[in-house]
């Protein structure tokens, strides 16, 4: 049995050799989990709609969250362009958006919890309620929570950037967080659509 | 060709000789290095493999002659709970994990794995939540306030795990348990994947990837897709049983159809999840002792991502007799029966690899080999369950579970072995004695046929699964006894195996780099290998760069 | 007792033609002795599964030979030897025409496996219901089944009984399931395959019997605690039989004990006690509907769904404790005295 006479392997290499950044791609494999969460939580919804055997309906207690959702979505412009900011060293830039991007998340949420207080208190929906009431809180829950997360990942990122602590090097990383806003967003586009325009 | 100095003259050693025990343990405790972390994951599995494993005999003991008083029904029902639960959670994905921790960076040339702390903390979220599971007994309550440990299955159906059946807190260990190692299982994966994709040496582009990569690529994507569902119904449970909702409350409407079809959109392709690193340790050592390349290196991975894709629509065929209607039904028997092409594809390739070649018959072939004969037989009781009609009879009786068995243990556990003969002299720089090896192989093939070949037929008897015990002359007492011995049989062959492992590693031969004269990159480097894996980050420019070093005159990239 | 001790349980009959020569094959399993087997089918929905089951298993085992007698020979064959040389075997990296041929054969042997399983599924599923069919709905509890005949005014618990179906004017009987609680599954190997009786969903299934006798099954779906007892009964009778066994289920439960003290004391203590909220006696006060109906308990074989022989012991022993014989039953003990226990039990024995 031969053995290898020599380590390690050594050759030439003409063409350079460069692999995708590796926080893009571990934060694309989180984002295609996530994703499957929601998927399976808006398949139930969906399953339910229409078959709640008593207490409120969707047509009866939900209005289009408008203003909420046009929050949620500018925010994603602004954190594109906090991510631009840093590439190009402007951190006054960068540091302003990301402000604005929490800024909007934070009046998304509240929007949100003003919902859920007008839904439990005055509508009398809860989780418990009805089929509906499980599938719309757990569903837009957990939106909810995950612009929770991304918040306080935007609100440390927005401290880090007041105190000059963020510089050109972490653009690629200030990216990879921007990616999971985005996702958030697009995950808001589809709830809304499920929820407020089909489910009603 | 350039040579270095030899890497043992500056390399430190990882052992623990005349160190403090409490450094070692604080190292171990607060590693980061892959292949630390992995050799904990398989530490781990091994010890509820164990576990779990005294869980069977327990179950086949009760099972061994009818109207059997050796444990109480609610015991038996923790007993397959727990038996199944372990299995796939605390030992399958641990185990599998641990080797593709350990064997990913040193075949991709790199010194880690992509996000090395994300690493060890998958791995202890993981190692919690099996503890957690085994708490249960100590601190849950279940029905009765007797059983404590979860009684509901595996696959936990509703509405069984509604509050109002599985009373206090024992379906909550199995829910909780099962999510946090859900968590690290994605937390790995993404581990995986990326490091695949993002840190390989210099020259190896995906299109020569060892086929053990290009596997946990597939396995690893897949789990994002397949955990996750499984997670989010588990939200759901727990909502269900704490907040009142109704997600699988049929009293409200809910659908008890809801979770199973959520719970198998997650186990059917877990079980694919388990399988591809048996097919991934299969396609590095049956080539390396049949001498010759595998064959058809495309085809493999296009196979492999093939079963990958298709194993995501086949779901429902654990649930043909639900009543789902011909049209769902004969939509899930034509998926299914597709993916046996793929998979037939590979055992040829495998046959392909062998043919022309010099076998030669070490104990890690030995496992192979058997795990080719007993995966195709494994195959093949798939295809005849994938007769809606015919699983109309055999669905939730003894023959699903022997071929379940047939795969988990023939197939999967049988390439373990062989993976664990072939990568220990890597790992400990020490070989594994062959003569325990065959005393371990041929035990443990006897005992298997004995147990898994005949425990098809009390399923064909008309005997369904889990119960805790049956009646007499139904025809089923006998296969019951015979697949009770060959358990206890498998039980004997698996403690010489763990006597081997222990034993090999003070006294077993000095194993070298390259002990098995094979060609991927892992053999490059010194057994065990440094911390940092290799002297020199490498470059290759072949499927098989040692290949190419031991034979520059019929060297793999003089045909790419 | 009951009039059905005629019927034995291993009534297994003849398989005729070309069948005989399989039916050896699974001879030496036993199956021969077993009135679970699935090679003993005795109803259409069986007969069909069996035909797909034995074309499925020779084409398997067909392919089984076949590959493994290839691997085999490979295996040695192409053995390394000592007297071998040195040198590696030549490196063959694949070939088109060997790898297309082995995806082509594979699928074609799929497409005609699908083709004949979709048959069968649409011969099981979806044909009409003929006008002559009988209908009984099935409840799934915790661990008994309930059985209710609509069109005949019937109900009864643990023992189905139903007609035998003349090929040529087929009587089949259909049956829709639903639970009342957790997940089942009704499965009477020789009859049909099983179907899952699963709450808030209705399942239908229908078994066609083509000989009287008595085929045993249980549940199938793990419901609990007691599921391994959760047995099935299925009498198939003749239809002066059945029409007989029916008069006898409508009429409503023996009220008038003059000439048996002791039962018509144990109907006064039952009907005072809380057995009433959980049992239905047709005609009396008792009109519970969580536990078996009773109205014509003594005309069963067995009580708690199967395992336990229906004499008075048994009788005695399961109302006094029925945990100690099918324990995590539902039924708790009613921790009646001696007496009550003596005299329900004469009651409960002459509900013929």
């Amino acid at each position: 049995m031969k053995t290898a006479s020599a380590i390690p392997i050594d050759g030439t290499m003409e063409t350079p050799w460069s692999l995708p950044y590796r926080g893009t791609v571990g934060m694309a494999c989180l984002i295609v989990a996530e994703a499957a969460i929601f998927i399976i939580f808006i398949v139930a919804y969906i399953f339910y709609i229409g078959k709640s055997l008593s207490g409120p309906t969707p047509a009866q207690v939900l209005e289009l969250p408008i203003f909420g959702t046009i929050c949620l979505l500018s925010s994603s412009i602004t954190v594109h362009f906090a991510v631009s900011a840093l590439r190009k060293q402007d951190f006054r830039t960068c540091t302003i958006h990301l402000a604005g991007t929490v800024l909007l998340g934070s009046i998304f949420l509240v929007t949100t919890a003003q919902e859920w207080y007008h839904l439990i208190h005055n509508e009398g929906l809860t989780i418990r309620t009805n089929l509906f009431g499980t599938t719309y809180y757990s569903l837009v829950g957990l939106h909810a929570s995950h612009v929770v997360v991304g918040l306080i990942m935007l609100s440390l990122t927005l401290g880090f950037s007041l105190t000059g602590r963020v510089t050109e090097e972490h653009s690629e990383k200030l990216e990879v967080l921007s990616l999971y806003w985005h996702f958030v967003d697009a995950v808001w586009v589809v709830v809304f659509l499920v929820v407020y325009v089909l489910g009603r | 060709m350039t040579t270095t100095p030899v890497i043992e003259a500056i390399d430190e050693t990882t052992g623990s000789q005349g160190r403090p025990p409490m450094n070692v343990v604080y190292e171990w405790l607060t590693t980061v290095d892959h292949k630390k972390i992995g050799l904990m994951y398989i530490v781990y599995a091994l010890i509820f493999l164990v576990i779990a494993g005294f869980q069977a005999i327990l179950m086949r003991i009760q099972l061994a002659v009818p109207n059997n008083h050796f444990v109480s029904p609610q015991v038996f029902n923790q007993l397959f709970t727990m038996h199944g639960t372990t299995m796939v959670f605390f030992v399958g994905m641990p185990i599998l994990f641990g080797f593709g921790n350990y064997l990913i960076p040193l075949m991709i040339g790199a010194r880690d794995m992509a996000f090395p702390r994300l690493n060890a903390f998958s791995f202890w979220i993981s190692a919690f939540a099996g503890v957690l599971l085994y708490f249960s007994y100590v601190g849950g309550s279940g029905l009765y306030a007797a059983g404590t440990a979860p009684d509901v299955g595996w696959f936990a159906y509703a509405p069984l795990t509604a509050k109002i059946f599985s009373p206090g807190h024992s379906t909550d260990y199995w829910t909780l348990a099962v999510f946090l190692s859900g968590v690290g299982s994605i937390g790995t994966a993404l581990n995986i994947v990326t490091t695949i994709i993002s840190m390989r040496c210099k020259g190896m582009t995906m299109g020569r990837m060892p086929l053990l990569v290009w596997l946990y690529l597939v396995m690893a994507s897949l789990v994002f897709v397949t955990v996750s569902p499984l997670t989010a119904a588990q939200i759901m449970l727990t909502l269900d049983r704490y907040l009142g909702a109704h997600f699988f409350d049929t009293q409200a409407g809910g659908s008890a159809v809801l979770w199973m079809h959520f719970f198998w959109i997650f186990g059917h392709p877990e079980v694919y999840v388990l399988v591809l690193p048996a097919f991934a340790f299969v396609n590095e050592i049956v080539p390396v002792f049949s001498r010759k390349a595998i064959f058809g290196y495309p085809a493999m991975v296009a196979a492999s991502v093939g079963i990958g894709f298709i194993s995501l629509s086949v779901w429902a065929h654990h649930m043909f007799t639900v009543g789902l209607g011909p049209a769902g039904n004969t939509f899930f028997v034509f998926a299914t029966m597709v993916i046996s092409v793929p998979t037939g594809i590979k055992i040829f390739n495998w046959l392909a690899t062998i043919w022309g070649g010099k076998v030669i018959f070490a104990t890690p072939m030995m496992f192979c080999v058997a795990f080719l004969f007993q995966f195709l037989i494994a195959g093949l009781t798939g295809i005849m369950l994938s007769a809606a009609p015919f699983d109309w009879q055999l669905g939730n009786s003894y023959f699903v579970v022997a071929h379940f068995h047939y795969v988990l243990v023939g197939a999967i556990l049988f390439a373990l072995f062989a993976a664990f003969y072939y990568w220990y002299p890597k790992v400990t720089g020490r070989m594994m004695s062959e003569k325990l090896g065959r005393w371990h192989f041929w035990l443990f093939v006897i005992g298997f046929h004995l147990t898994f070949d005949f425990m098809h037929v009390p399923g064909l008897l008309g005997m369904p699964r889990r119960i805790y015990t049956y009646e007499a002359g139904r025809g089923w007492e006998t296969w019951n006894l015979i697949v009770g011995i060959g358990a206890i049989i498998q039980t004997i062959a698996t403690l010489i195996f763990v006597f081997n492992l222990v034993r090999s590693y003070f006294k077993g031969e000095v194993a070298g780099h390259d002990p098995w004269d094979a060609w991927t990159l892992e053999w490059a480097t010194t057994s065990p290998p440094p911390s940092y894996n290799f002297a020199v980050d490498p470059t290759i420019n072949s499927r098989r760069p040692l290949w190419d070093l031991k034979h520059p005159e019929d060297s793999d990239s003089s045909y790419e | 007792m009951s009039c059905f001790d005629k019927y034995s349980a291993t009534d297994f009959g003849n398989e005729k033609g070309g069948l005989a020569a399989y039916s050896a094959v699974f001879a030496g399993t036993g199956s021969a002795q077993s009135p679970t087997s699935i090679f003993a089918p005795a109803a259409t929905p069986a007969h069909s599964i069996f035909g797909l089951s034995m074309l499925v298993l020779s084409v398997t085992l067909a392919i089984f030979l076949i590959v493994s007698g290839l691997l085999l020979y490979a295996l040695i064959r192409f053995r390394h030897r000592p007297t071998d040389s040195d040198r590696e075997p030549p490196q063959i990296y694949g070939s088109n025409q060997i790898e297309l041929s082995w995806t082509v054969i594979p699928i074609l042997i799929v497409v005609m496996l699908f083709l004949t399983t979709t048959r069968v599924i649409l011969g099981t599923e979806a044909i009409p219901k003929p006008a002559s069919a009988m209908d009984v709905i099935v409840i799934g509890h915790q661990f008994w089944w309930e059985y209710r005949y609509p069109r005949l005014g019937v109900v009864t618990a643990n023992e189905l009984h139903i007609p035998v179906s003349d090929p040529a004017s087929p009587t089949p009987t259909y049956l829709t399931m639903s639970s009342a609680d957790v997940s089942h599954s009704f499965w009477v190997p020789r009859l049909a395959g099983k179907m899952d009786v699963i709450p808030n969903r209705v399942n239908v299934m229908w078994m066609d019997p083509e000989k009287e006798g008595l085929f045993l099954g249980q549940c199938a779906q793990y419901c609990g605690t007691q599921h391994a007892k959760m047995l099935l009964r299925v009498y198939s009778q003749s239809p002066k039989d059945f029409a007989a066994w029916v008069e006898q289920q409508k009429r409503p439960a023996r009220q008038d004990f003059s000439g048996d003290p002791a039962a018509a004391e144990g109907q006064t203590v039952f009907m005072h006690n809380a057995c009433i909220n959980c049992h239905t006696i047709a005609g009396t006060v008792a009109n519970g509907r969580f536990g078996p109906d009773l109205t014509h308990l003594a005309s069963r074989d067995t009580i708690a769904s199967g395992p336990i022989q229906n004499t008075p012991e048994n009788l005695r022993k399961w109302i006094d404790d029925p945990n100690s014989m099918k324990p995590g039953s539902l039924m708790p003990s009613m921790h009646l005295n001696d007496h009550d226990l003596d005299v329900i039990t004469a009651y409960l024995t002459q509900l013929h």
